[in-house]
Formats: C-alpha cells, structure tokens, sequence
C-alpha cells in the first residue's frame, strides 16, 4: 500500500488539515508572545512600545496572581479527587448485575451533555440561591439558616458544579476500563484466596490504573480553561477567579494586552507541562 | 493477452532487500505458481507485479510495453486476496458489478457479464446477498467473480484458499484449474503450499529469500530438483537427505531420495533399520524408520496397508535410479 | 463470571445504581419540572415536586421575548457547519495517515493533538483582533471556522482509529478494480466508515454545541447561540426560575438525545482511542 503515487496523494490530502492547524497555532502564538513583549493598551493609544520583561514581571508580581494560582489548583485538583474517586466507585457499581442498567447509564452521563452556562446557571440559581434555591429548602427543613453558596462558600460551590459535570467523563472512561477486565483473572484471584478488598487494590486498581491516568490528564486540560461556570456564577469574585479568568479579565475587561498575553504564555506553559505527559501515553498506544 | 515480463527487477523495505535482482517470463495462457516458506517474499513480488507496490529497480513489461510506473489501475490485471477483500457494503451483484462500473461500462452490458460469471461460479442466486451471508466457499467466489468479469490480461492469486478448510480447499482447487482451461488467461498463483502448486501449475516458480531457487514445470522439478531447497520442498512427504557414508558410496556430499522411491523387505536391502510410528491412511502407509548409520529417521511410503509393527527390523532398497546425488554447495550433481 | 447472581445481591445493586442515577439526573429533571411550573410555583415553599398545575406558559414567554429560534439556529449552524467542514478537512487527512502511514504519522497525530490542548486564553486577544480585522466578530462564518479548528484534531483522531480497523486488502481491491483514488475514498471507505464517521460528528456537533468559551467571548447578538442565549440568563432574569428552567430545557434537550446515542463512541472520541 506504498507507492510513490499513493504517497504523494497522501501528502497532499493531509496538507489542508496540517496547514489549517499549523495557522491556528502559530499565527494568534507568534502573536501573543509579541504583545507579551510590548506594552500594548487599546484604550489608552495602542502600542506604546516594547516592554521587555516588565509584563511577565508584572503579572506574577500582581497581587491577584498567586491567589489566582491557588485557586486554579484547588480547583483543579478537588475536582479530580471527586470525580476519579466517585467516578471509580461509580464504574464498579454499574459493572454489578442490575435491572435497568442501560437506563442508570443515561441518568449517569446526562450532565456531561449539558451545556456549561446551563449546568452553572441552574445550580447558581434554583439550588444554590440563599432564598429560593432548593439547598435553602432543606437546610431551613433541618432548622439550619440557609448558605449564600456562591458567596460565602463560592469555591466549594464551583467545585460541586464542575465535578457534578465531570464525574460522568470519568465513570464512562472506567466503566469502559472496567469492562474489559478479564473476568478469569478476578476468578483466579478468589481461588487463591483474595478477599474483595484485596482483589479491589490488586488486581482492579491496577488494572485502571492507565485509564484513570488517562482521566486525571484530559479532565486537567480541560479544567484548567473552565470559564463559563465562572462567567456566569460569580464573575471571579469570591475567591474564584482563577488563572484563566484573571488572563481574560487583564484582556478583555481592562484591556491591558500585553499583561493579559505574558499571562496567556504562563497558561500555555502550564497546560504543555501536563500535554506532555498526556501525550506519552496516546503515543505509546499508537505503537501497537 | 497477457505476457508478463520482468527484468532485474527489485524492491527494498528500507534498507532491506526483499526481492534481489530477478528475472522471469510468464508466457500468455500459462498458469504459473510461487511457491515458498512463508516470508520469502511471495506476496511482495505479486504486489510489485500488481503495481501495488512500486519497484526500486528494474523493470515490468506487461505484453511489450513497460508497465513499470503504471497505477494498479491501469494495468489490465485483476487480484483475488487471501481474505477475499470484498466490499462489505455491497451486495454480491454490487461487488462484481465494481470494477466494470469503475471502467464507465453501460449497465445493459454489466448485466450481461455478471450473469455469465454468476453462473460459472455458482452464484446467481446469491446475487443480493451481503458477503457477510456468505460462506468461506461463496466469498472465495465473489472474489474470482469480481476478477473475471473484467476480462483482465491475467489474474493474480495471493494464497486465495488459505482461509478454507481442507474438504473446501480441494473443491476451489479444482474450480481455478477448470476456470483457467476455460479462460485461458494467464494466472499468477501464490501459495506456501506445494501440493497447490503441483497440483495447479504449469510452471513452479520456487522462491526463498526473494530468490528464484528453480523455475519448471512440476514434473520437472519432481524429478530434478536443482539444489537440495527445493528437493526438500517439493514432494509429500518429503525427500529423505542422507549425508556420511551413504552418500560417500555414491560419490557425493548428499544423497536425495523420496519416500515412495524406497522398497521394504523382512530380509535384505541396502539399509538395515527399526521401525518407529507409521502412519496408516489406507491407501498408503507411511513409515519412520531409524537406519544403521544414518542419522535421521528415512521416511519411506508403502502403497496399501503393510503388516509392520512399531519396534520391527526391516531392510531398506532406495531405487538405484531414483537417487538425487547433490555436491557440497547443495547443488544438484546431473 | 458465569455464576448465578442471588436475586437479593441484584436487588440491592439495582437499588443502590438507581439512586445514585437520579441524584445525578436529578439537576436536569428538576430543571425540566420547573418549566412546567408557573413562576409562584417555582419558588414555593416548601417545593412543588409533580403536584403543581402544568402549563406550557413559560416556553411561550421564552420564545416571544428573546427570539429563540435564532439563538437556536445560529446554535445548529455554528455546529453543524464545522462538523461538516471539519469532516471534509479530516476525511482525506485521516485516510493519508491511516493507510499510507509514514515515520512521521505518529508524530504529526501526537501534534494535532498538541494544538487541542493550547489554552484558549493565552490566544484569545490575538483571534480577538483577528475577528475585527477580518469583519468576523460576532458572525457565524467566524465561529464556524473557530469552532472547525478547536474540534480538527478530535475528527482526525476518531477517523484515524476508526479508519484503522478497515483492511488495507479492500482499499487496494478497489485499486486493482480500476478506482481511482477519488472513487476508492467515495465508494469504499466512506460507505464502509459510516458508523465511525457518524459517531464522530455526532461527538463533533456536541462538543461545538455545548463550547462557551469562544461563544462567549466572539458573538454578541448576531451569531450568538444558545450558550450565549443561556448565559445572557446570568443577572436578574435567573430569577424567574421557570423561565430560566424553560430556556435551560431547550438548550440541552436537543443535545441530550443526541448525546445518549453517541455514549459508547464518546470514550474513544475523548480519550484519543486510549481506551475502548
Ligand atoms: N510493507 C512492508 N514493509 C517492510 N517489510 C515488509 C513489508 N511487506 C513485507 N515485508 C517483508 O518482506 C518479506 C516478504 O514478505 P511477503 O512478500 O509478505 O512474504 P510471503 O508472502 O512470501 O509470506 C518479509 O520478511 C516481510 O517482513
Ligand atoms: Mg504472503
């Protein structure tokens, strides 16, 4: 399936794709680290000149930057912790002999379907809100004053949101994993005696083991660019602007672009920094 | 027509060299077989003369002119793959029907030709089946009724009856060899096999390491196999190679001689050995018998049944005419 | 494990599944409760669970008042156009990959897949200025395109794996039967690809549907879609709880169904094909 001809086609047909994609990265990157050299302020007359270091300076040494740090990874990881625990003990559950199994599995993974501005603006409102929110209900039902949610306790509460949008990525993913364990191995296992908690830490956990790998570093990715829950929850306020909203805040809302862009390299440094490990993996997968 | 020609011709995986510089003529009409262990670049050479593979040297001449840098496409030959490689969202009518509709041909004229070759191979009224409710048999079929239709200047077989079981195998075996007296197209045949190849062929092309180790008619290389590859490959079971002192008595590094070439006797011969299993198939019974001074067990072939017991002492005759005598670099000693 | 299950064990696993399943669902079917509900109803205390006087009002006031049909088409445009464009461009790109692999196959899959993964804020000035410079902010062509180049290497991906599990023997018979490239991609691959292609842009079209950030911050009123629509609920209108229950209805039911039918490819899709 290799001659010359089939080879130069297929050059060919993969060069709009590869151009395509080459353009989208290169062209707003070359761009971003550009106006992250100069100090570029639309409203206040444009570029005003190079700028050296003095934005990268700036945006780490702003008082907003190591909380946004802070906040990102907590964020970041109470999310995981969540989801990959519950999602593992989800996967489990589903994988046991039950009725209705497909239905469960359509109730499971229905949030992941919802759009982000909708799941934020549904639990902002008619389960968080201090008043009428559905978690006022029944904490007045138990006789405990209701929470301000998204203020008083504003982190937690995105946490709640993303993890509940989460947790049916990582529950699919295993229960996938799940499923394609050897059913003999476990069965062996009894016959030499492991009780069900051994089996569980030696033979399903490591068996997950790349899979939730896998879980941890996709669901990273994509929580490290949350922004319509934050959009539309608490604007970042509260403790919850986190590194990509305080880089949106700098661009789109003071129009500092040449802070906002030093901001938006420290991001793409960041997000490279768990690409790399991701991309071992799918790598060493394709080899066989 | 369908002459095929190749000059010098090579290919390189990479830095490996699968086919050397080889030379071969496969005349109009002929059915011509390759034949090999597996891994010695059968299929490569097929694929290089479908044009599916491009050569890294030398040159393709299909009836005159070169077809060396021509596509697949264009080359006038048809392929039946060992898995059949039939189109599995099309119905049997839709799998032939492809390469004439690929050709622009009108539909009266597609009609007429698959119901010719629908009722050569049996398949008419299985015409608007998937191949997914085909047997092994039918599918091996479509494929040849696919190939046929379009009338090609030859067609090119990689080891189509692998994936058949035995009972089958013989059955298409037969069918290929009518289909080939009837179309009188030349045919290219791959197989790892050499009872389809001596049982199908007009000539053997016998291949090791990309290699043509001999090329003759199988009668031919039954009976003069030119070096001790193709002795030991040719023939079922296999020739008997003796080296040491038998050899020495007829003046050579090797003796050659075949299974059904050896009488048995309860008294004399040239050999004096112990008999180990034999295999009784009725028509023929085979024996492994472990000979004073020579090292492995002598295959020897007896037709009909034969009353000997594991563990019995026999005497051993090799035909004095049927001997293959070969020298020290394996080669075939006239 | 063929070993008979106590019916007792399956009942309780069944118990257990179902309610950790409606906790879960339940956000959703709240939701679509309370666009049942009239407004009073929405907030009474203590809540109203199905015991509440249905009416359709709420959906008639949400149409009326923030013209949804178009919030909805620019929704169906937006990601049915780069699904379509995306094909298009990946089509051709995943079968050069997956049937004339060369040394550097790996390297530019693994590439692609880097592109995905650039954080869209450290970007998101320079397309801003991109769209204004080119008249594409606030147009759907913009988004189109945006929305193609964010999902490109996620098509590439799932056709590339599907795309694998197709013999090479079959693309090379309709070679040797007189197809040309052209024909063997349109009369062999595709038709024998449909269910790798169709689950691809069915995840494709959900993912484009459900983006928010480049919605967001790209459209204001022409091209904007439902994210938008939703998110223009944020301030004083959420209040209106069956109303924001109505809109929030709408917006994911479409894709809801379709996200049902697309479960089993969507771990393929989202893990690159490192897990199935
Ligand atoms: N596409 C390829 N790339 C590299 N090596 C190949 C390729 N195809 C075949 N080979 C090598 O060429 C040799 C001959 O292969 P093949 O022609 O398939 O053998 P046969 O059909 O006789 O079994 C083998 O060693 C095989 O590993
Ligand atoms: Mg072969």
């Amino acid at each position: 399936m290799a001659t010359k001809a089939s080879r130069s086609a297929a050059r060919l047909m993969m060069a709009p794709a590869v151009i395509l994609l080459l353009g989208w990265m290169l062209v707003p990157l070359t761009m971003t680290i550009w106006f992250s050299f100069r100090s570029y302020l639309p409203l206040r007359g444009g570029d005003l000149g190079a700028a050296g270091f003095d934005n990268y300076v700036r945006f780490i040494s702003s008082s907003a930057f190591w909380p946004s740090i802070q906040t990102t990874l907590i964020l970041v990881g109470s999310v995981l912790v969540i989801t990959v625990v519950f999602g593992t003990l989800l996967a489990l559950l589903l994988d046991q002999p039950m009725w209705g199994q497909g239905v469960v599995r359509i109730l499971v993974i229905a949030p992941f379907f919802v759009m982000p501005t909708v799941s934020a603006l549904v639990w902002k409102n008619m389960f968080m809100d201090p008043t009428n929110g559905l978690f006022a209900h029944l904490w007045r039902f138990f006789g405990a004053e209701p929470v301000s949610w998204l203020s008083d306790a504003s982190l937690p509460s995105i946490v709640m949101i993303v993890s509940w949008q989460w947790l049916p990525f990582a529950t699919l993913i295993l229960l996938t994993a799940v499923q394609s364990l050897d059913g003999e191995q476990l069965e062996a296992a009894e016959m030499d005696g492991a009780t069900k908690l051994k089996r569980f830490f030696f033979i399903i956990l490591p068996h997950l083991s790349r899979a939730i790998t896998i879980v941890i570093l996709i669901q990273t990715i994509f929580l490290l660019s949350i922004f319509a829950e934050i959009f539309v929850t608490t604007g970042g306020a509260f403790g919850t602007r986190t590194l990509t909203y305080l880089i949106f805040q700098r661009v789109l809302e003071s129009q500092n672009i040449g802070l906002g862009s030093a901001g938006g390299v420290y991001a793409i440094i960041l997000a490279n920094i768990v690409a790399i490990f991701l991309m071992r993996i799918v790598g060493k997968n394709l080899d066989n | 027509m369908g002459r095929i020609t190749l000059d010098k011709i090579t290919k390189k995986f990479g830095d490996v060299e699968v086919i050397p510089p080889l030379d071969l003529t496969i005349e109009d009409g002929e059915f011509v077989v390759f034949v090999g262990p597996s891994g010695c670049g059968k299929s490569t050479l097929l694929r290089l003369i479908a044009g599916l593979e491009d050569v890294s040297g030398g040159e393709i001449r299909i009836d005159g002119s070169d077809a060396t840098m021509v596509p697949p496409a264009k080359r006038g030959l048809a392929m039946v793959f060992q898995s059949y490689a039939l189109y599995p969202h099309m119905s049997v009518r839709k799998n032939i029907a492809f390469p004439l509709r690929m050709a622009g041909m009108s539909p009266a004229e597609q009609d007429r030709r698959i119901t010719a070759a629908a009722d050569v191979l049996n398949l008419t009224d299985y015409l608007d089946r998937r191949p997914g409710q085909l047997s092994g048999g039918q599918r091996q079929r479509v494929a040849i009724g696919r190939a046929i239709v379009r009338e090609p200047a030859a067609f090119l077989f990689d080891e189509p009856l692998s994936n058949l079981d035995a009972a089958l195998r013989v059955g298409m075996r037969l069918e290929i060899s009518e289909l080939h007296k009837r179309l009188q197209t030349t045919m290219i045949y791959v197989t790892h096999d050499q009872v389809e190849a001596m049982t199908m062929a007009d000539k053997i092309v016998v291949l090791r390491a990309g290699l043509i180790e001999q090329v003759g008619s199988p009668l031919e290389l039954y009976r003069a196999p030119r070096n001790l590859f193709v002795a030991g490959f040719i023939g079922s079971p296999k020739m008997n190679l003796i080296d040491g002192a038998a050899a020495d008595k007829h003046d050579c590094k090797t003796i050659g001689i075949r299974p059904e070439h050896i009488s048995v006797s309860p008294e004399s011969g040239d050999w004096k050995g112990t008999v180990g299993v034999s295999e009784h198939l009725g028509s023929d019974t085979f024996f492994h018998v472990t000979c004073e001074g020579i090292a492995a067990p002598l295959t020897v072939r007896v037709g009909g049944e034969v009353d000997v017991k594991y563990g019995d002492t026999i005497w051993l005759r090799p035909g004095p005419e049927q001997i293959h005598r070969f020298d020290q670099n394996g080669l075939r000693i006239a | 494990m063929a070993r008979d299950v106590t019916s007792r064990r399956k009942l309780i696993n069944t118990a257990a599944a179902w309610a950790v399943g409606l906790v879960i669902f339940f956000p959703i079917l709240w939701t679509f409760l309370t666009s049942f509900k009239s407004e009073a109803q929405a907030i009474a205390a203590p809540p109203l669970f199905l015991n509440f006087d249905w009416t359709l009002e709420n959906y008639g006031v949400v149409m009326e008042r923030s013209n949804y049909a178009r919030f909805l088409w620019n929704s169906i445009l937006i990601a049915g156009g780069s699904t379509i464009l995306g094909l298009l461009v990946a089509v051709p790109a995943a079968w050069s990959m997956a049937f004339v692999p060369s040394r550097r196959t790996k390297d530019i899959l693994l590439w692609m897949l880097s592109t995905k993964m650039l954080p869209a804020v450290g970007v998101l000035y320079p397309i801003y200025l991109l769209f204004i410079q080119l008249g594409l902010l606030d147009s759907r062509a913009g988004l189109i395109i945006v929305m193609m180049l964010i999902n490109l290497p996620i098509i590439v991906w799932m056709l590339y794996t599907y795309f694998r599990e197709i013999p090479v023997d079959i693309l090379e018979a309709a070679r040797m039967d007189g197809a040309s490239l052209k024909s063997e991609i349109l009369y062999v691959l595709t038709p024998m690809a449909i269910p790798g292609i169709a689950s691809t842009m069915l995840l494709n079209f959900i993912l484009a549907w459900n983006e928010a950030f480049w919605t967001l911050n790209l459209t204001s009123v022409d091209a904007a879609p439902l994210t938008a629509f939703i998110a223009s609920y944020s301030s004083p209108e959420g209040l209106f709880f069956a109303k924001l229950s109505a809109a929030s209805t709408m917006a994911i039911a479409p894709i809801l169904i379709l996200g049902w039918f697309s479960q089993k490819q969507l771990v393929r899709g989202l893990t690159f094909g490192a897990v199935k």
